[in-house]
């Protein structure tokens, strides 16, 4: 989707502002939005790709104007709705309408959990298409779903620089179709193809074999 | 550095001083929602929060720069496999299922960002600062990298190599950097207390020695 999250080379968004001995948390309520979002994922209705797919549909202006956890607060809402776990009606009245269930993440389990992740390398059936030193073409696609591709690197030119194996495909898993690993590449650009920019810049991006084609 | 944060609105309604804030109340309630229908346990939430409030943080990852330093076995194996690198000092799991070390020297920088949303290397360095979620600096770090480094504090000469990793997929980049002169008698520990938060993204250069 080509939303305003995906902001690489956007110019005028402001200055940087960075806070000296910053805390974890600005607020109470910021910590309780992010708890609250890894326990419920904890049910399995949504993957990674699906809460991040989420968070990317705040309409763009909103998205703008809003703090990182009121994203991430926007977002769960979303996945709680869609994936089952509350209703629209239970979110107004703020009362259940449904008996009583048993959490799946239990506070004994949280360091466990958080310990071991969800590593997304996965065995692939094909064998990789590209290779290291390989040049290709970012392709020129729009996909109107969830997709890890930036537009900036689309349409460029870049040299393969490592293969990562098979990996989840975000584009297809936000959508609930499935894992359908794909070989997952690190791509150098250089600053002079993607800004027409002469400094001594490259990006290194990580995309999957379909958005790639040879040069 | 950028400019000191004056206009942030810090929310402190945990001090009783002033009525809660709309989002304040707004969590609450879904919390309680949430709690009454048996999805979230409150426990757990307080485990999560507690975890990176105070267990995971760049503290992590200054002990992995500082081994990585004073250990040339330990630096190979870093820069070969991360992951497996940075499991040996017990760290690892959540957003650091797959690690990347990527080292600087004295001509290459590098410097992580994430475009689409806020992948950061969770085990090694905790949650991520709100500047480095935040529009200006997700926008600016791919096609002006020189100008955020020069807004950090730190100019690079022309003909270093400046290398941008934007995180788009699930590998996370630990920025190793430079061991600062000066430190050759330091231990292990001494040389951890350099390594900033800053320094491991690559906005800034490990701290000299005092």
């Amino acid at each position: 989707m080509n939303g305003v999250h995906d902001m690489g080379g956007m110019q005028g968004l402001g200055r940087i502002v960075a806070e000296a001995n910053e805390p974890v948390f600005h607020a109470r309520w910021e910590g309780r939005v992010l708890g609250l979002t890894l326990a419920s994922a904890a049910w399995g209705r949504w993957n990674l790709d699906k809460s991040r797919h989420a968070r990317e549909s705040v309409p763009g202006a909103e998205y703008l104007c809003m703090s990182y956890y009121e994203i991430w607060f926007a977002g769960l809402i979303k996945l709680l709705v869609d994936g089952g776990l509350v209703t629209r009606d239970e979110l107004a009245s703020g009362q259940s309408e449904a008996p009583k269930q048993k959490p799946p993440l239990t506070a004994d389990r949280v360091e466990a959990v958080l310990a071991s992740g969800a590593p997304t390398q996965r065995t692939a059936a094909a064998a990789p298409r590209f290779s290291a030193g390989a040049r290709i073409r970012a392709r020129n696609i729009h996909p109107t779903g969830h997709t890890r591709l930036p537009r900036y690197a689309r349409g460029k030119l870049g040299t393969i620089t490592r293969h990562h194996g098979a990996h989840v495909f975000p584009d297809a898993h936000a959508q609930g179709l499935g894992e359908k690993p794909q070989h997952l590449y690190q791509v150098r650009f250089e600053a002079s193809e993607l800004w027409n920019d002469a400094q001594r810049n490259a990006v290194h991006i990580d995309l999957w074999e379909d958005y790639l084609e040879p040069a | 550095m950028p400019a000191p944060d004056h206009d942030h609105h810090h929310d402190h309604d945990d001090e009783g001083q002033q009525p809660p804030s709309d989002m304040t109340l707004r969590v609450k309630a879904l919390e309680s929602l949430l709690v009454e229908k048996g999805i979230v346990d409150p426990a757990a939430l307080d485990a999560i929060i507690e975890t990176y409030e105070h267990k995971i943080g760049p503290r992590n990852g200054a002990r992995v720069v500082a081994k990585a330093w004073i250990d040339p076995a330990y630096r190979a194996r870093l820069l070969e496999n991360a992951t497996a690198a940075i499991a040996e000092l017990g760290f690892g799991g959540r957003q650091g299922e797959h690690m990347i070390a990527v080292e600087n020297t004295p001509r290459i920088h590098n410097l992580v960002v994430c475009t689409l949303c806020s992948c950061y290397p969770w085990p090694v360095l905790g949650l991520p600062p709100v500047w480095y979620k935040s529009a200006p600096y997700r926008s600016r770090a791919v096609i002006d990298p020189r100008g955020v480094l020069a807004e950090f504090g730190l100019v690079l000469p022309d003909d270093v190599e400046l290398r941008v990793w934007d995180s788009t997929a699930e590998i996370r980049y630990l920025v190793v950097p430079e061991r600062p002169g000066g430190t050759e008698r330091f231990d292990e520990e001494q040389l951890a207390e350099l390594v900033t938060r800053d320094s491991m993204i690559g906005v800034a250069k490990a701290r000299a020695p005092a």
